[in-house]
């Protein structure tokens, strides 16, 4: 029961959310300072993170494709198809809600139990349009940019590896990563992508808005607001996979 | 003028505020007081607009909050001043951009005249050359300052302080005291303080509202506060003994 009350006040906030903005200038400012919070700043996990896992999938292939009638061209197919399909939507933003997601619930909690929030309330500002709409849009329109990113370092990472380690033929990987692309493996990821950026920013913000309490509160919203954006995203994923590929 | 009338507030079934009636005027510093969990900070709060009531009515100037539509309470709420018992400024920015974020939101002026504006404001409470630092650089007297030139600087019609000396030396809170006193009668501002601070009450409570168990059980001024028999405000405000023996003096000279 008490999780009905958590979703249907969920979307009770966003419907707070999802207003016009009270002043198109102060929105702008806030916007590309979250781009900045959530998206750039995140660009040097995100990138170092999908060039190594890119490698280690290239090297567990290579290392498992020892029958000599499976072609190596596979391995560099495997690490395509791993790093666009899940690797780099799916697993990238389970990585990005706990760290966004804990920032997120954190700053908004902290404004909370120190007033913040109330003296944006008192002034007349929807605190919530104020504070939630410029992360989403920020996570929504810069994520996709992340994640392709994502796609390109982790296939590069497993091509590097290939060279560094001899395991395979840099032609052989070449082609592999060519075979059978389809773009709508593409257009499948990045809408995995917006999906799940939408939860990232709004799952911690609901966690940080309604926290209640002190500093104590405030770090326990900010990790069952990781841990639900992860369970909430693994779900998705699940039901959108079987939609758009099924 | 303000005008409060039977307010009845209760959280999961418990009242907390019991029919409060009274009224707040221009250029007066009106206290509320009471022991914690008398319902102070809720009637600040319904006041305020943060807590909805759950009867009763509040007219700002004849403007009841009933009658009020979302659009109409945003534009109330721009004629409110709040000084929060922590500041509540935003950590992020400078005491420049904290003063001059109500004006970017509402008002329509280049940034030079925001500028010249949260300059006066800054200068009104003696925090010239602030401008660029943050507020975990500034003391705690200096931030509640900031959070005054805050509230002020949309030149409100109604302005609350929330515990405006918590956490303050009595020297600092003097001059916050004076502070908030002399804007209020520069400005002919309704002035709303909540506070526990028995000097403050004292010094500048030109109208004093005592709360008991979510009830107005005195209403009366700094003056008449020395001499009230109600047994609860003189248990609450006579406290220590130094109060009592003031209060002794004091109804020794007078009679």
């Amino acid at each position: 029961m008490n999780y009905l009350r958590h979703v249907g006040k969920y979307f009770i906030m966003l419907r707070q959310v999802f207003r016009k903005p009270q002043k198109w200038s102060v929105f702008r400012e806030m916007l590309f300072r979250e781009i900045e919070d959530l998206g750039l700043k995140s660009l040097g996990i995100i990138a170092f993170i999908s060039f190594f896992v890119g490698g280690v999938i290239a090297i567990q292939t290579a290392l498992n494709v020892d029958n000599p009638f499976i072609p190596k061209y596979l391995i560099g197919f495997a690490t395509k198809q791993s790093m666009i399909l899940e690797f780099a939507p799916t697993f990238m933003s389970v990585i990005l809600a706990g760290k966004v997601g804990s920032y997120i619930s954190s700053s908004i909690g902290t404004m909370r139990v120190t007033e913040q929030i109330d003296a944006l309330e008192v002034m007349g500002i929807n605190s919530l349009n104020y504070l939630v709409l410029p992360k989403i849009i920020a996570t929504i329109f810069f994520y996709p940019l992340l994640i392709s990113l994502a796609m390109f370092l982790g296939i590069y990472g497993g091509y590097v590896a290939g060279t560094l380690t001899d395991l395979f033929y840099s032609e052989d990987y070449l082609y592999g990563i060519r075979l059978d692309f389809d773009p709508y493996y593409i257009q499948y990821a990045l809408i995995k992508t917006v999906v799940f950026a939408f939860v990232i920013a709004t799952i911690p913000a609901y966690h940080g808005y309604y926290v209640k309490g002190g500093s104590l509160e405030v770090g326990r919203a900010s990790t069952q607001a990781v841990v639900w954006t992860s369970v909430v995203i693994i779900l998705l994923n699940y039901f959108l996979t079987q939609m758009l590929l099924g | 003028m303000i005008e409060v009338t039977d307010l009845y507030k209760e959280f999961k079934g418990v009242p907390v505020l019991k029919g409060v009636s009274t009224t707040f005027e221009k250029g007066v510093t009106s206290m509320i007081i009471g022991q914690s969990g008398s319902g102070k900070t809720v009637f600040l709060k319904c006041l305020v607009g943060l807590h909805v009531p759950d009867r009763g009515i509040i007219s700002f100037d004849g403007r009841k909050h009933t009658e009020l539509d979302i659009k109409e309470h945003r534009l109330l709420r721009q004629e409110i001043g709040m000084v929060f018992q922590g500041g509540a400024l935003y950590d992020s920015l400078t005491v420049e951009e904290n003063i001059m974020f109500p004006l970017k939101m509402f008002a329509d002026q280049p940034f030079s005249e925001m500028l010249d504006r949260v300059n006066f404001v800054l200068k009104r409470v003696n925090l010239e050359n602030a401008n660029k630092k943050f507020p975990a650089e500034l003391s705690g007297g200096m931030q509640k300052r900031v959070s005054i030139a805050r509230a002020i600087v949309m030149n409100p019609k109604y302005l609350f302080c929330d515990e405006p000396n918590s956490g303050l030396d009595p020297n600092t809170a003097t001059v916050i005291d004076n502070l908030i006193k002399e804007i209020t009668e520069e400005y002919q501002i309704i002035t709303v303080i909540n506070s526990h601070d028995m000097n403050s009450v004292m010094e500048i409570g030109e109208k004093i509202i005592f709360l008991k168990d979510g009830v107005k059980e005195w209403e009366g001024s700094n003056k008449e506060i020395f001499i009230t028999e109600n047994e609860a405000v003189v248990n609450f405000v006579y406290s220590s003994n130094l109060f009592r023996k003031v209060r002794e003096a004091y109804l020794k000279e007078t009679k």
